[in-house]
């Protein structure tokens, strides 16, 4: 039990790395504030292709976001950090991990933006069209806030996958929180580092994970 | 040598496919037997544990839903990382399949147990109120009326989350575990060539693909969104 402690739960070597763990949550939330804005963008155009009524659009973009769902992130993530080099492409961590998640994270998006876009009914469509509303302005301002609406917990749901992708960026070396965790772990011997890490993503997370779980009872009942 | 040329020496290479094809298909059999392990696993552990906390004793439900949340809040890679390395320490050492293959069945047990249990909690209190009186016991009851109901209409959203965290076991690459995507970087430094990368993710869209399509289909045909 007292190894155990020692193990997991050593309060000085967790003093010790909190200055690393605390700039790598910085470079944590660095990367959310880059790759969760791009991916629900991708996500919205890849959803507006794949429910378009031109099939020259729909194909592809059902194929992509098909792709990708299939390819695992961080397969995606050492393609584009260290295959691509081959090829004279050389991008830096950030830049590479901001690519593969956008790809990644596009489709995923994407999938619960077109389940949204399929559950407005063309009704709503028809009948802002009628009003005079352009094609643009019936997709802005009728369609998506009831689309977006509608699937809402599904995107914070995802959000939170997404915050929890992030960890996979320490595979290439990027900075941070489960990166610098584990260097601290390396340099210590001592696991706690990493039981630290955890507990700060569980301190961002939990809160949303159990509203979720909330919002989902109210929807069953 | 044409910049086409050039792409296909690097991505493509056609000795360097050769070479490393084996490796890249033991790896393809270690993810597979990986996948299906935690499938199985995975979702039994949550189902059970749905099926538990449908009993509404108050202790062990709140042990449900502590389990539930922190593994749906924690990345699989911090457990993976923490169990690997801090383990050892006190006496208890697993090999890197272990690791992964016991993180993983937690993780999809978790979100599986919610998924379930939003099924159960969905169908219909009728179901419970016909069942009863029959003379079904309780057990009978959640077993042959309202469990199967409710897999039925999870079975969507639970086919993703498998899907999603079936792909996860690429992260055993950074433990040591020789799936596709280890033999793959391993092939790759070896040779100094892209074109075993490429191999490994054609390998892993001819595994998942077919499954992504799948439930695709199953979102369409069972509807689970307009309940």
């Amino acid at each position: 039990m007292d190894q155990l402690i020692q193990q997991f739960f050593n309060w000085d070597i967790m003093m010790r790395a909190w200055p690393m763990l605390l700039r790598g949550l910085g470079m944590t939330l660095l990367i959310c504030a880059a790759v969760i804005p791009l991916g629900l963008l991708g996500g919205l155009l890849a959803a507006l292709a794949s429910t378009s009524a031109r099939p020259w659009l729909r194909w592809p973009g059902m194929a992509l976001v098909d792709l990708f769902r299939a390819l695992p992130p961080l397969v995606l993530l050492i393609f584009v950090y260290a295959g691509l080099p081959f090829a004279g492409i050389r991008l830096s961590p950030f830049a590479a991990v901001t690519v593969a998640f956008f790809l990644n994270n596009s489709a995923y998006y994407g999938e619960i933006f077109r389940a949204g876009l399929i559950s407005v009914g063309q009704g709503q469509t028809d009948a802002a069209r009628s009003t005079g509303l352009t094609a643009r302005q019936t997709l802005i301002h009728v369609v998506l806030p009831q689309a977006t609406r509608n699937v809402l917990p599904d995107l914070i749901s995802n959000t939170v996958e997404v915050v929890k992708l992030t960890s996979i960026a320490s595979v290439v070396s990027m900075g941070e929180l489960l990166h610098a965790a584990d260097l601290a772990r390396s340099v210590t011997y001592n696991a706690s580092p990493l039981t630290m890490a955890a507990g700060i993503y569980l301190l961002m997370l939990w809160p949303v994970v159990r509203l979720l779980s909330r919002y989902q009872r109210q929807i069953a009942v | 040598m044409s910049d086409l040329d050039r792409f296909i020496d690097t991505f493509l290479n056609g000795a360097v496919l050769a070479r490393y094809a084996p490796d890249i298909l033991r790896g393809v059999w270690v993810t597979v037997e990986l996948s299906v392990l935690i499938v199985i696993a995975g979702t039994a552990l949550g189902t059970l544990l749905a099926c538990i906390r449908a009993y509404r004793i108050a202790p062990v439900s709140f042990l449900i839903v502590v389990y539930a949340d922190v593994f749906r809040a924690l990345p699989p890679l911090v457990l993976i990382l923490l169990a690997y390395f801090g383990l050892p320490n006190v006496g208890v050492s697993l090999s890197s399949f272990a690791v992964l293959f016991a993180i993983l069945c937690l993780t999809l047990g978790a979100f599986a147990e919610e998924i379930v249990w939003a099924g159960i909690t969905a169908t219909d209190r009728g179901q419970w109120e016909a069942a009863r009186p029959t003379g079904l016991g309780f057990t009978q009851t959640l077993v042959h009326v309202v469990l199967p109901q409710a897999v039925r209409m999870v079975i969507p959203p639970l086919t993703n989350r498998a899907i999603a965290i079936t792909k996860m076991t690429a992260l055993g690459t950074v433990i040591g575990v020789p799936d596709i995507l280890n033999q793959a970087t391993t092939a790759q430094s070896f040779s100094g060539n892209a074109s075993p990368l490429t191999l490994a993710a054609v390998a892993y869209v001819v595994l998942f693909l077919p499954f992504v399509i799948l439930s695709r289909w199953l979102e369409s045909r069972f509807a689970w969104r307009k309940i």
